[in-house]
């Protein structure tokens, strides 16, 4: 037989076999797809998030044997944070039966939420992504703890208006600007913007970067001369935010009064030098590696060879621990799973009533080996996201120091207006389904 | 509505001149920025007749080597200043292979083949330099080396027109560098044999062959100069921001320039360059407001549009005339 016909004849044999393969691998593994971007424009904020991710579920294998004595089947798919490549993402792992799926992207998200209930895979958009999403009732199959981006800004504006010595009265009168990413996230809360400006009288100045001028906004930092807010929000992600930065210590704007969503890392902040010292930004969760389970992970994973960080230090890096936290969430909604269904091997169905019971206390972080790393999460079949507190940290040149007691949402501003926009979605994506799912007793 | 179009944005350039004197600044050095870009674009055209989609990539590549090279040296011990000129001759070696093997692998096999299929190569030349990229470099952004190239930080602030006008050192710096290195290739386009010889190519293949001009040499001498090109603009646009894969979008705001130059021209590309970079950021601070911000994407494509109406050639580009 000729070489070219041994080719065919080994690509025919591994046609019939993959799929008897994959079968045998779903009856005793849990298939866990990571859409990540560790490639183009946003790889900066996408790498350290998967690492995060990947080092905290490879290390469930790896030490304990999976989650339950049931292996994970932990698949990347690069999205390169594009909508097109994470929906082409989505149609490739959807045949392998996952239990759910980490979209990464507020715009991924979007299309998956009428999907999700169809193909019964839940989505966690972990504090990203549609923020009504956490209206359980309207959205099922969709979660987002532990806080939204409009609970973020009210954080924010809470924060501001103690600087100001006082409470949110204080905001009054107030010209806020507000940088953003042009795209499906930064946009997400604008409504939120336009009405709270109006009930608390502050003047919101807009600044919107599309994501091709991203390190190219001295047009935007121009108006900020201009316009001389007394405090800029920043809402980006990717370049954007280094570039942020570094405008703003090139236009002098007073670091103490420049503060963040939560997804600026410590090279975002580095970069810009000394200037850059007192940038601030949301957190819910520790930086730094000590804690009981990243030890665990530097030496099951990273020293093992199996991480894909380019240096330790990357570990306990602000984005590495989001990604930890993000892992933390399915492993829980995992266990919780099996829990509830007495099945080791759970599916997609399974995992959205895990996420709807997860109830991760202090002595449930203590077992982990995450104590003192954040606060508890609990969910309800209600409320999917949860509207935790978060803090501020500031950049002290090396790292990120927490400078805040914990800031809760404003909920009476927050929760009828996300109650409103839940309603809209479903109104203007009629007939949108009544919840059928049934609640587990909390 | 009128008003706020035709009459405001002249009444605040009125009002606080200090603000337009910076707005022209930040325009002009964008501007030089994306000729920088657009001369990448222009060398290779001019040479081959081909648009190289692939300058984009070409600055992100040569600035992570360099910075790449730099954390190599600079771990084996040598100090900033030694680590950062080794590497920067290092990676101009490295531009240098690449023009070698683009020539060898992709462009002496297509030599006579449509246009359209050495556009398509360069694609692939592209997505090449990305994964490869990716592989050695990885994803995480980095800090271009510029204190260690004595590339000047910090501001020259000028009071003037009743109030203050900041001009970075950076800036001041990439406006020169970009000027010298744009000077340096006029002349050598129009006062030395390759460049004569380079110019022929762009003429005709067949009739730069029949003369005795040697294709594969010119396309390696002006590859590399592509090359060079584009390792100054990664340094100077990476300086401005961080390197890292976001800088390959930079590149697609030299397609306005190029249409507003014309593909061929050198100087078109320095004056479109001028022209998009300073109409864009008027268009933003002055204009922008008016339609909810974030115009700076879209309107220099807006400009460039109206010049495709009156000059599809460019202001500056040969007039196509084909028999038909």
């Amino acid at each position: 037989m000729s070489l070219k016909n041994w080719l065919y004849a080994l690509s025919a044999a591994a046609s019939l076999t993959l799929p008897a393969v994959h079968d045998a691998q779903a009856e005793d593994s849990i298939y866990v797809p990571l859409f990540t971007y560790r490639t183009g424009p946003f790889a900066g904020s996408g790498t350290p998030i998967a690492n995060g991710m990947h080092d905290y579920l490879t290390l469930l294998n790896e030490r304990d044997g999976g989650i339950g004595g049931v292996k994970l089947i932990v698949e990347e798919c690069e999205t390169g944070y594009d909508t097109k490549k994470g929906l082409e993402c989505y149609e490739s792992v959807k045949p392998k039966k996952p239990v759910l799926v980490n979209p990464w992207s507020t715009g991924i998200t979007l299309p998956l939420i009428p999907k999700a209930a169809v193909d019964k895979i839940p989505v966690l958009s972990m504090a990203y992504g549609l923020s009504a999403s956490a209206k359980g009732d309207t959205f099922p199959w969709i979660f987002n703890p532990p806080a939204t981006y409009w609970d973020g800004f009210t954080q924010i504006l809470q924060y501001i208006a103690t600087q100001e010595g006082g409470g949110i009265e204080k905001l009054k009168g107030k010209k806020i600007g507000y940088i953003y990413l042009d795209a499906s996230f930064g946009r997400e809360p604008l409504p939120l913007i336009e009405q709270l400006s109006k009930e608390l009288g502050f003047e919101a100045k807009l600044y919107p970067v599309a994501a091709a001028d991203m390190q190219n906004q001295s047009s935007q930092w121009l108006s900020v001369r201009r316009d001389k807010p007394d405090y800029m929000i920043l809402y980006g992600w990717g370049a954007l935010n280094a570039t942020a930065v570094k405008e703003a210590v090139k236009t002098n704007y007073p670091m103490e009064k420049f503060i963040s969503i939560w997804w600026p890392s410590e090279d975002d902040a580095k970069g810009a030098g000394d200037g850059a010292k007192g940038f601030k930004t949301l957190n819910w969760h520790a930086v730094g590696a000590d804690f009981p389970l990243l030890a665990d992970i530097q030496k099951h994973v990273v020293d093992a060879g199996k991480s894909q960080v380019s240096s330790k230090d990357k570990v306990g890096q602000v984005l590495y621990n989001r990604g930890i936290y993000n892992s933390m969430l399915i492993a829980e909604a995992i266990r919780k799973a099996q829990e509830i269904t007495g099945n080791k091997v759970v599916t997609g169905e399974d995992v959205r009533r895990g996420l709807e019971g997860l109830n991760i206390d202090e002595a449930r972080l203590k077992e982990i080996g995450l104590e003192g790393f954040t606060g508890e999460v609990k969910l309800s079949c209600a409320d999917h996201n949860g509207h935790f507190s978060t803090f501020v940290q500031s950049w002290n040149g090396t790292t990120y120091e927490k400078v805040s007691d914990y800031i809760a949402p404003l909920s009476d501003k927050v929760g009828p207006l996300l109650d409103a926009d839940a309603k809209a979605y479903a109104e203007k994506n009629a007939p949108w389904p009544a919840r059928s799912e049934a609640c587990d007793a909390s | 509505m009128l008003y706020n179009i035709f009459i405001d944005p002249f009444v605040q350039m009125a009002q606080m001149p200090d603000l337009l004197v910076q707005t022209l600044w930040e325009g002009l050095v964008s501007g030089v920025l994306y000729a920088l870009i657009a001369l990448g674009f222009v060398l290779i055209f001019k040479a081959s007749g081909v648009f190289n989609f692939a300058q984009g990539i070409m600055v992100v590549f040569s600035a992570l080597t360099l910075v790449g090279f730099y954390e190599k040296f600079s771990a084996a011990g040598f100090s900033g200043h030694t680590a950062a000129f080794v590497a920067l001759v290092l990676t101009a070696g490295v531009m240098f292979v690449l023009a070698m093997l683009v020539e060898r692998v992709v462009l002496r096999p297509l030599v006579n083949q449509p246009d359209i299929i050495l556009f398509m190569a360069t694609f692939g030349i592209t997505y090449v330099l990305i994964g490869f990229g990716e592989m050695v470099f990885g994803g995480d952004p980095k800090q271009m080396i510029a204190s260690e190239l004595f590339l000047p930080s910090g501001s020259v602030d000028v009071e003037m027109l009743g109030g203050m006008v900041s001009f970075q050192k950076i800036d001041i710096a990439a406006a020169v560098i970009a000027s010298v290195m744009i000077a340096g290739l006029a002349l050598f386009f129009q006062k030395t044999r390759i460049g004569r010889a380079l110019r022929a190519v762009a003429d005709s293949h067949k009739a730069a062959l029949s003369v005795g001009i040697s294709l594969n040499q010119i396309w390696v001498v002006v590859w590399f100069a592509a090359g060079l090109v584009a390792l100054v603009t990664g340094i100077m646009w990476g300086a401005r921001s961080d390197v890292s894969f976001a800088l390959e979008i930079v590149a697609l705001k030299a397609l306005p320039v190029l249409v507003l130059g014309g593909l061929t021209s050198v100087p078109g590309a320095i004056v479109g360059g001028l022209i998009i970079g300073i109409g864009e950021k008027l268009g933003e601070f002055y204009w922008g407001p008016l339609l909810g911000g974030g115009i700076e994407s879209w309107f220099a494509y807006a400009i460039a549009l109206l010049f495709l109406l009156y000059r599809p050639q460019g202001l500056f580009g040969d007039k196509i005339i084909e028999r038909i």
